[in-house]
């Protein structure tokens, strides 16, 4: 028994069925992505003052991954375009540098950036204490901008053991340069190359701390949407290097001395997918790095 | 003798034709696990989703059998079940035989679940769909077999993590069948409960594997039917089944991935504390949480029910082209308003899609919102409403054979009506104010979904058994199937729109005992006490599912003989053999006409097939029936 139209075109739909099976499923795939949007809406929305957290993820990595991803997207159409003219060295090729672009992103994502996000601490002072961290908040400068307030005190824990020990009643801070310096201007605003932590340390009483956390899921609704959002992300990168390998090794070579049309059909399914994926960062970049 | 000098003298002589056929034919005999276990033809995906479905519906049922003793009879203690019960949950779930709230709970939350995801689902969509939609475009098979049998897998793991849930330590999701934050995210949690094994953590789990299921079944379903459709087969030719599988197809693609976001998301609030759907200030047992706030619960209300209303589409719409199938075949004309019934379906799903807050008026999102959601809900009334017409007159001036698939196709035509019916009064927000989370709603939605589907799904069982086996159901045993079920449903569901309007509300653990002195009576009973027929009702409903299993499996091995075609009927699944081989068509079929011409002047017989060519007589005919129509 054989299924009709796996590498063949069906004359009246002009589709091959996998096309049309990649399609669908990257519509259910714009809903999955489109449902944890739409929380970041919600949430974002009905945050308080100064709870949402901005400018706090490297821009210039984020920028560099974003360039990566896109370069990628174009070599898979190259690799897919090098099969169709029978050029296979050259698939090759351009299906290397696509599967390394991948790589190189999940390894920014994974080494990189969440890894230093683990080891960031913040401690969210209680509405009742802000005035006395204002030498570290400078909430009145930034109300006279029209800025919204300052409500945690970030930077390296440095007793990190007072996270578990009830007796330890202060948090020793390491302070991000806008704690350090909250009346500078340059700190108003989220910046593009992120400030260098400065040396000084501020002691925060646990008293006055509403939750003190690493800057992981839990930290806060930022925190949670960033990390599900780009881990769902990365799982999705993960899943399409994992197919490009495997449509890279020795099997795609037998397959292509068989049947070089079916390879190259693969090749654009995933290559579809890939380019969902790019898209989906497409929206993070902007919603998490920049805006 | 050695038994194993026997293997070893034997072994040559039983390999060589084996060997023999590898090389004489491209194909070889697959063995058992292949052809019945791990199988990629879509009639065995079929028939194991029917069964599993069917024995989840069952199991579904009984759970509500358990909790009709406590609604009955409140703090009284089961007899001879209730402490084997105990032995069996554990934990104190029926300490000496008396429900405990907390097993109550879980009861319902997984009631709902099974029927529904477990149940309903995969019998109507992936059972019917699997087994019937591929035949009946004459196709060889589904356009992915392989991604099929991984889309029954993922259904039976989802299957079995939901069972599992029972047995962990606090018992099985307890939160309702929808989960309402934040409620689900701190239930099963803290002291004595596991991380992960514990009820709520493996619901949601569960849930992934389930909506993964369904994610693969709709984008094969989809692709199927538009690439494998038989030569001749065009969109307005398919028979209704397969349009409302297809846009069945498209709510589950479609829908069920934003309750995926919110089960990952629900996830994550429980696993990494995160608060997606976690308010500011939220203070359980006396302490402030330690969590960051911020979250929405109405957050999760709206994801789940972006699912949970297109979901209400994903149970009938399979129903209805099921009844459709049949009442055309036993009404021996064609259906009346095919392309009205299409594109009814075909607005049905649109719609569908943009009326689910209708669930949620008393959650204070706005009276903008609220209006918006009003007005969808009732429009969607519209092309329910057509289709339903539709049915009821096709009926008309046929000389109807009541076998058993067509009692359950008939029943089914009054009993959805009930049910959408008085789904009206709820639609209008001032009206679900009172009526809001009682025993009316339970009735509504029951009325739809197991006289409604549940009826329908018996009848599609009744119809397409032949054409899986070679074999009838017994008509008599299916008739005693019938009548008491019927009985028994509208006992079991008619009573709770009047309990609804008596404020008895659906999740009162003791029924509404504690308020039975308040209550009026409706026939000397008052609405606690209308619990005791019920419930009768409900058990005697469970043992007249007996002589349908029984007849079941009785009649796979003897059922009465049949040829290919037993029922007389015009779609191309009666042009396959019965049952169709691995392939399904020993001749491709082309179709040459229309699903349902029953009775066509000029013929010999009351059905002509679709395969089968235009005679000058079938021109005649249709010339005929133009010039009458004009």
């Amino acid at each position: 028994m054989e299924i009709p139209y796996t590498t063949t075109a069906r004359p009246d739909t002009g589709l091959w069925n996998a096309k049309i099976g990649i399609w669908l499923f990257l519509a259910s795939e714009v809903m999955l992505f489109g449902g944890l949007f739409s929380a970041y809406i919600f949430l974002r929305l009905d945050a308080a003052p100064g709870h949402w957290p901005r400018g706090l993820l490297n821009v210039p990595v984020g920028t560099m991954n974003t360039a990566i991803l896109i370069a990628s997207s174009v070599t898979v159409v190259l690799a897919w375009a090098a099969l169709k003219m029978r050029q296979f060295s050259k698939y090759k090729f351009y299906m290397g540098i696509t599967i390394l672009c991948g790589i190189v992103f999940l390894v920014v994502k994974l080494a990189y950036e969440w890894p230093i996000k683990f080891h960031h601490f913040g401690a969210k002072i209680t509405p009742a204490a802000l005035e006395k961290y204002e030498p570290y908040l400078g909430n009145a400068h930034l109300r006279e901008g029209g800025y919204e307030p300052r409500v945690e005190i970030s930077g390296h824990l440095e007793n990190p053991e007072a996270l578990h020990d009830e007796s330890i009643r202060e948090y020793h801070i390491k302070l991000d340069a806008a704690n350090a310096e909250p009346l500078n201007p340059d700190n108003d605003r989220p910046r593009f190359w992120p400030a260098p932590m400065s040396d000084k340390i501020a002691h925060v009483s646990k008293d006055d701390v509403q939750l003190a956390s690493m800057y992981v899921p839990k930290h806060s609704t930022f925190f949670a949407t960033y990390f599900t959002i780009t881990g769902l992300h990365g799982l999705h990168v993960l899943g399409g290097v994992i197919v490009f390998i495997y449509l890279w090794l020795p099997v795609s070579a037998r397959l292509y001395k068989r049947n070089p049309e079916q390879l190259a059909n693969r090749v654009e399914v995933a290559g579809l997918f890939w380019h969902f994926v790019d898209l989906v960062w497409i929206f993070v970049f902007p919603l998490f790095y920049l805006l | 003798m050695d038994p194993s000098a026997d293997l070893t003298s034997h072994a040559p002589a039983a390999h060589d034709p084996h060997h023999h056929d590898e090389h004489g034919h491209d194909h070889h005999e697959l063995g058992w696990w292949r052809k019945y276990v791990f199988s990629t033809d879509h009639k065995v995906i079929g028939i194991q989703y029917l069964i599993t479905g069917l024995i989840f519906l069952f199991l579904g049922f009984t759970l509500m059998m358990l909790m009709r003793w406590q609604l009955a009879y409140p703090g009284k203690a089961l007899p001879v079940l209730g402490p084997m019960l105990n032995v069996l949950f554990g934990r104190g779930s029926m300490p000496e035989g008396i429900m405990a709230p907390d097993f109550y709970n879980s009861l319902g939350a997984m009631h709902g679940t099974i029927m529904i995801f477990l149940g309903v689902v995969p019998v109507a969509f992936a059972a019917f769909g699997n087994y019937v939609v591929p035949l009946q475009i004459g196709a060889p098979d589904m356009t992915f077999p392989k991604i099929n049998m991984a889309s029954y897998w993922a259904f039976f793991v989802g299957g079995i993590i939901m069972l599992i849930s029972f047995f962990v330590p606090g018992g099985a999701a307890k939160s309702g069948w929808t989960a309402y934050t934040p409620l689900s995210v701190i239930a099963d949690s803290g002291p004595g409960h596991h991380i992960i094994m514990n009820g709520q953590t493996l619901w949601l789990i569960g849930f992934v594997f389930l909506i993964t299921s369904s994610l693969l079944g709709a984008v094969n379903f989809i692709t199927t039917i538009i690439q494998l459709r038989a030569k001749g087969l065009t969109w307005m030719r398919l028979p209704f089944f397969v349009w409302a599988q297809f846009i069945t197809a498209f709510l589950l693609l479609l829908a069920f991935p934003p309750l995926e976001a919110a089960a990952v998301m629900q996830l994550m609030d429980r696993l990494a504390a995160t608060s997606f759907f976690m308010p500011t200030g939220l203070v359980v047992s006396g302490a402030a949480l330690n969590i960051s706030g911020g979250g929405s619960p109405i957050l999760w209300q709206h994801l789940f029910w972006f699912l949970g209303h297109p979901e209400v589409y994903v149970l009938i719409l399979p129903a209805m082209g099921i009844v459709a199938e049949i009442l055309a075949n036993n009404t021996r004309k064609p259906l009346w308003g095919y392309k009205s019934l299409v594109f009814a379906a075909l607005v049905l799903g649109f719609l569908s899609f943009i009326v689910w807050a209708h669930h949620m008026w008393l959650t204070g999102m706005g009276t903008v919102v609220s209006a918006f959601f009003q007005t969808t809900t009732l429009i969607i009334s519209i092309p329910s409403v057509i289709i339903l017409s539709a049915f009821f007159i096709s009926l008309w001036g046929g000389s109807i054979r009541f076998n058993t698939p067509m009692l359950f196709a008939t029943a089914f035509l009054p009993m959805f009506g009930i049910g959408g019916l008085t789904g009206i009064p709820l639609a209008f927000n001032a009206a679900d104010i009172y009526l809001h989370d009682t025993y009316y709603v339970i009735a509504h939605f029951h009325y739809i979904v197991a006289p409604g589907t549940i009826f329908a799904l018996f009848a599609g069982v009744y119809f397409w058994f032949p054409k899986a086996t070679g074999r009838m159901m017994s008509e008599f045993w299916g008739k005693v199937h019938f009548w008491p079920s019927l009985i028994c449903m509208n006992v079991i569901f008619l009573p709770m729109f009047l309990q609804g309007m008596l404020s008895i509300h659906r999740r009162w653990y003791d029924g509404g005992q504690g308020w039975a002195l308040s209550n009026e009576k409706v026939w000397g009973l008052s609405g606690f006490e209308w619990n005791v027929p019920i419930s009768i009702a409900a058990w005697v409903m469970g043992l007249a599912q007996i002589p349908f299993i029984i007849n079941f499996f009785w009649s796979i091995k003897y059922g009465k003989k049949v040829n290919d075609n037993p029922w007389e009927a015009t779609t191309l699944e009666w042009a396959a053999p019965s049952p169709p081989p691995h392939g399904n068509f020993a001749v491709v079929p082309t179709a040459h006409r229309g699903p349902y011409e029953y009775s066509l002047p000029g013929r010999e017989r009351d059905f002509t097939m679709q395969n089968e060519p235009i005679r000058d007589s079938d021109r005649r005919a249709y010339e005929a029936a133009a010039a009458a129509h004009d």
